[in-house]
């Protein structure tokens, strides 16, 4: 077994875990739930295997590093941590439901690795200025709060479908998702978490920039993307508790902020021009 | 204080402001991403026009992030952050080291959650077992004596309410840091050849030359490659000289690079010339002469009476490592050619002598110099921030008081409890305080 194989298992895996979920969400059947998580579980220790097979087969090559090292890597441990966070998620809340907002980012994350154009899915040797512990602290902390904030973005829609669904007092299935306070609660802890892990992001990168270049900060595209990521977290938390937003308005925020990471992660890559240019490879 | 606060204060001390500023720094920052920086000024006429371009220059766009309307924003960020922590500050601090055995019984009755238990036995030997049992589940009380009845007192964390100043103080030491960095520190570059050294760089800024006060000498520059061409390593083996002393020696790779009183020396870069270093020893005499060779060209070594020259080259096993053919001749006339990897050293032996020969490809070494003595305050502040930010998100400041007083014939606990965030998860401990509590209190009284 290859670590593209097992790989290539995750993609399909987390594809049928996505409908599984959603068939929960639409049809109220509790098996189809306990298949769901089953399905995630598995699939998610196949991933892992996958990654540790590739790291190992890197060595084997004898250009042994850290799988996280282009853009293909990194959308397969984007997928990786989605799905971790999600399961503890699930497993602390307790519920279900939430897996339809959450899993399907992860299956996307893994198609887009494998079939999106321009991304090579070789293992490749590390050119000097990625061989850096701080950059594997770097890649693995921004990950973890792009993790959190993709899942805060998809309770964000949840609550968005659930709050307008009441108005229209249309009950059915749409009862059957968390009550309104209780998602509100998980999207504020949620982008609480992924502020922590993208703070720590931010400054690692900068002490890997300054052992690399004696640059802590640069201005270059990316850096800038991840700081504008940060202020709109960080007004988004400053309007909540000191201004006492809630529901919607904090909803679409979580919304618009994982608009913002999407782009620091694949918009500057291709729009825009940097230091940061492992988008090319 | 009153006077202080007229409407400019009031008007820095304000969230609102927060918020409006980080969303500026925000809209602000990504227009820097989306017009290239720092390019000339022809770059902006062809690609926006020259109306816009001049629109651009005016506003400082090219060099938008050291801009007079960006800076300002940014200081209006701090001085948002000051005057917003001296607003709260003494307040918080009040709460932190304030003593909550005055605080006023009444209030105590509302507070949530609160429960109420009721016993037989004395108040002093309720306060008694009340604290035992508030020991064995983490908290130290500590007791006072209120209008004839019993206060008792126990608290987590008064200090993680200061967590949320961490992080706004950490955000000043950053920005000071980076002050500090900008006005005393610089950067430049310098290439230097192997075996060669240095003593002055050259600004980034302005091309200025700046003396070092030291010497860096480069001893030597090997770069490694992978099996498919890509460059692995770029290594400078670099000594520190004063006075012609040597200060200290280090191996430099990308990411790793030498310290020496404040200045920093990172690889950056190297230079090929086509020309080889040859160190060659007469091993009998000990004689020894470095040689610049160009390929094809004769070398004359009078000393030892040596001729020598580089005459082919060919691939090694190893990928992008070559291996270069030597033609040598001594007194001993014979003039049979060798061959020598890169980087090698070998033994050449003619006619009873023999010759130390080491050869490789000369190079200089492209060093980016840096002295920030900014830095560290900079470090300080996101090692401050992270810990502020942990305090702030996940400690929380709780309290336990239990009113004990006569009541009927019997004694009344009234246990009330008080958080400042993360409700949920303290009312889970006040219910396992309480449980304990009521275990303790409804016990039988202990034998004498
Ligand atoms: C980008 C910069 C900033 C960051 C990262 C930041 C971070 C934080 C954090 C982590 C909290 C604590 C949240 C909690 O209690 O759960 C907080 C609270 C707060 N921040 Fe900021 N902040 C920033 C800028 C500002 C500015 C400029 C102001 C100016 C007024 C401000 C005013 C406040 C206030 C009033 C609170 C509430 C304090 C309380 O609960 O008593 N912050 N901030």
């Amino acid at each position: 077994m290859t670590s593209s194989q097992l790989l290539g298992i995750s993609t399909l895996g987390y594809l049928v875990a996505s409908a599984l979920y959603i068939a929960t969400l639409i049809f109220k059947t509790k098996k189809s739930g306990v298949a769901a998580s089953i399905v995630t579980l598995i699939t998610f220790l196949a991933q892992t295997a996958g990654i540790g097979l590739r790291w190992y087969e890197s060595y084997a090559m004898g250009m042994g590093h850290a799988p996280l090292s282009n853009m293909y890597e990194s959308l397969v441990f984007f997928s990786w941590s989605i799905v971790i966070f999600y399961l503890l998620l699930e497993l602390k809340f307790n519920n279900r439901l939430i897996g339809a907002f959450a899993i399907p980012f992860a299956f996307i994350s893994m198609a887009y690795a494998s079939f999106g154009s321009g991304i090579n899915q070789e293992i490749s040797p590390l050119i000097p200025a990625l061989q850096s512990n701080w950059l594997i602290a770097h890649v693995i902390t921004c990950f973890i709060g792009y993790a959190a904030f993709a899942v805060a973005c998809g309770l964000g829609f949840m609550y968005l479908i659930k709050s307008s669904a009441e108005d229209k007092a249309d009950t059915g299935l749409i009862s059957t998702l968390p009550e309104l306070r209780v998602i509100d609660d998980i999207i504020h802890k949620t982008m609480i978490f992924g502020f922590l892990w993208l703070s720590a992001g931010i400054i690692t990168g900068a002490i890997w920039a300054n052992s690399a270049w004696g640059t802590y900060w640069s201005w270059d595209p990316k850096e800038t993307w991840s700081l504008i990521t940060w202020f709109i977290y960080a007004a988004t938390l400053h309007a909540r508790f000191t201004r006492g937003w809630q529901g919607k308005r904090i909803a679409w925020l979580a919304i618009i902020g994982f608009v913002s990471v999407i782009f620091t992660y694949f918009g500057v890559n291709f729009l825009l021009s940097g230091l940061h240019s492992y988008g090319n490879s | 204080m009153s006077n202080k606060k007229n409407s400019i204060w009031s008007f820095f001390a304000s969230v609102k402001l927060a918020l409006f500023v980080l969303f500026f720094l925000a809209i602000a920052s990504v227009i820097g991403t989306v017009i290239p920086q720092n390019s000339p000024p022809e770059a902006y006429v062809q690609e926006f026009g020259a109306n816009l371009a001049r629109f651009f220059q005016i506003l400082d766009i090219p060099d938008m992030y050291n801009s007079w309307w960006f800076t300002s924003l940014l200081v209006m960020l701090a001085l948002n952050l000051t005057i917003c922590t001296l607003e709260r500050l003494p307040n918080v601090w009040r709460l932190v080291v304030q003593n909550n055995l005055e605080t006023d019984l009444e209030r105590l009755a509302k507070m949530r959650p609160s429960k109420e238990i009721l016993t037989a036995i004395s108040p002093e030997e309720a306060a008694s077992r009340a604290r035992t049992s508030l020991a064995e589940n983490g908290w130290k009380a500590k007791e006072a004596v209120r209008d004839n009845d019993i206060l008792l007192f126990a608290q987590k964390r008064p200090w993680s309410r200061l967590g949320v100043y961490a992080v706004h103080t950490s955000i000043l030491v950053i920005f000071g840091g980076a002050m500090i960095g900008s006005h005393f520190g610089y950067k430049g570059s310098v290439m230097i050849p192997e075996t060669r050294s240095a003593d002055t760089i050259f600004s980034f800024n302005n091309e200025e030359p700046i003396k070092l006060g030291f010497e860096v000498l480069c001893k030597r520059f090997t770069l490694t490659h992978y099996a498919n061409g890509a460059p692995k390593e770029f290594r400078s083996d670099l000594v520190i000289l004063e006075n012609g002393k040597e200060m200290l020696a280090k191996s430099i790779v990308v990411n790793d690079p030498l310290s020496y009183k404040g200045h920093t020396f990172y690889q950056s870069s190297y230079q090929s010339y086509k020309k080889f270093l040859v160190s060659l020893t007469d091993n009998q005499s000990k004689e020894n002469e470095l040689f610049l060779v160009e390929p094809g060209k004769e070398i004359k070594w009078p000393v030892a009476d040596v001729t020598f020259g580089i005459i082919n080259r060919d691939m090694t096993e190893t990928p992008y490592l070559y291996k270069y053919k030597i033609w040598f001749k001594d007194s001993s006339g014979v003039a049979e050619p060798f061959w020598v990897t890169d980087g090698d050293t070998i033994s050449v032996s003619r006619g009873g002598k023999d010759y130390t020969f080491a050869l490789k490809e000369f190079f200089a070494t492209g060093l980016q110099v840096t002295k920030d003595p900014g830095v560290w305050y900079v470090y300080i502040g996101c090692t401050l921030m992270l810990l502020g930010l942990m305090v702030a998100f996940f400690l929380s400041h709780q309290r336990i008081w239990i009113h004990i007083r006569k009541k009927d014939a019997g004694t009344s606990l009234l246990i009330s409890g008080n958080t400042n965030k993360n409700r949920l998860a303290f009312e889970k401990n006040f219910d396992a305080v309480n449980r304990s509590l009521e275990d303790k209190i409804q016990a039988a009284p202990e034998t004498a």
